[in-house]
């Protein structure tokens, strides 16, 4: 099975964030962590920040994907994402203020925190921080 | 024949005109280029998004959701993008006039308007503008446009319109833009391509799935809208600054000649007058 590729596209607002092949995906769905290999059914799935990782002939290569949605087919899956971004381009001391910020609103939880977005913030947060380890 | 102080008065006054054209045109070129990098950026971004949301729908069977049915009220909202500023030859009025020559009836629309020009357009025409945001026409962002798409959704959520329509234009190249008015909500339901008749499915529930791809579906085709219509806002605006600046070339050429026909005629009228004087005198 791992020999066989799929192509992947994985498109922003900014930019064709990447296209090429890979023969698995994982990333982070709204029902938890899910790999895909080709010949998966098609499916669309609701994408929750966190970190994508393509295993490819060449190796594997990692970036942070935020909110989104993927549309799964046999031979291909298009990655349509708010943001997403390669390991180089995260900010970590950013990223750590972020989700420093966003644990205190959700720890104070004052009647006026939009909890959902306090949410969003922090696991946006959290993936790029995972993204470097 | 005007005398020679007013042709060079008004050959000066154009002169000044010109330079004007001429620099708002190197302004818009710069803008142009940069608006069109981001407008392509995002094209493949908006053009998948429309596509994919095709496909799913293509793929799936049965699902019964306001977003593809349509609310029950007869209004519609526009989303109506034109530019803050004019001198951009015909690209604000060709927005209004999509609108006000366009199928639909003036009674039931709601205009979200962004740019001035629309919506004064419109305004002075009586439309009911409920919502203006002409302060992101500029430099549009992703955020701009979802905050847009989220009052619009809103009130189709509410029932308050049954439709979502935007009037953009569309920027084909440098010098061919094209007003367009594109229904939005709800989707129509494609017919499934041929080859790929696999079903599709979905993780969570579709309702669900559903609720929250439409957001970022509108959402992204106002952004690339707006980009795309920023584009064109300033490409039209080039063109009409270029032409501007030869006829002001064409208008200057025409007023040196006539500047040097009135010169020579006063120095022949002088001479004449100076040998007659002569002549009496002798």
């Amino acid at each position: 099975m791992a020999d066989r590729v799929f192509t992947i596209r994985i498109i922003t607002p900014e930019r064709v964030f990447y296209e090429g092949e890979a023969s698995m995906a994982e990333f982070n769905t709204s029902e938890g962590e899910m790999g895909v290999y080709a010949g998966h059914i098609p499916m669309t799935v609701i994408l929750k920040p966190g970190v994508l990782t393509l295993t490819q002939a060449e190796g594997r290569k990692e970036a942070a994907l935020h909110t989104g949605f993927a549309e799964i087919l046999p031979e291909s899956i298009t990655v349509l994402a708010e943001a997403a971004e390669w390991p180089g381009e995260i900010d970590i001391a950013r990223a750590q203020a972020a989700r420093e910020r966003a644990e205190k609103r959700l720890r104070e939880h004052s009647p006026s925190t939009d909890i959902a977005r306090a949410e969003t913030a922090l696991q946006r947060a959290i993936a790029r921080i995972e993204t470097l380890r | 024949m005007a005398s020679m102080r007013d042709i060079k008065r008004r050959r000066s006054s154009i002169q000044s005109t010109g330079q004007i054209t001429r620099a708002m045109k190197l302004v818009s070129t710069v803008k142009l280029q940069k608006a069109r990098g981001k407008a392509e950026c995002t094209k493949a971004y908006s053009d998948y998004m429309y596509k994919t949301m095709r496909s799913i729908l293509a793929h799936s069977e049965g699902i019964r959701h306001p977003y593809l049915q349509g609310g029950e009220s007869g209004k519609k909202a526009v989303i109506v993008i034109s530019s803050n500023r004019g001198l951009a030859g015909g690209y604000n009025s060709n927005v209004v006039k999509l609108i006000t020559q366009g199928e639909l009836a003036e009674a039931e629309l709601e205009l979200y308007t962004v740019g001035r020009k629309g919506r004064d357009g419109l305004a002075r025409a009586g439309y009911t503008v409920r919502l203006d945001s002409s302060d992101i026409s500029e430099e549009p962002t992703y955020a701009d446009a979802a905050a847009l798409a989220r009052a619009a959704l809103t009130s189709f959520t509410k029932g308050e319109v049954g439709e979502i329509w935007i009037a953009y234009t569309r920027f084909k190249n440098t010098v061919v833009h094209e007003p367009r008015l594109v229904k939005l909500l709800p989707l129509p339901k494609p017919e499934a391509e041929d080859g790929q008749d696999l079903p599709m499915n979905f993780e969570a529930e579709e309702e669900s799935v559903l609720e929250a791809l439409i957001p970022n579906y509108l959402t992204s085709l106002i952004y690339g809208g707006l980009l795309e219509s920023c584009a064109s806002e300033n490409g039209a605006r080039m063109q009409a600054m270029d032409s501007a600046t030869s006829n002001a070339e064409d208008m200057i050429e025409d007023l040196t000649l006539l500047y040097n026909r009135a010169r020579q005629n006063s120095i022949t009228q002088e001479l004449t007058e100076i040998i007659a004087g002569a002549q009496a005198i002798e």
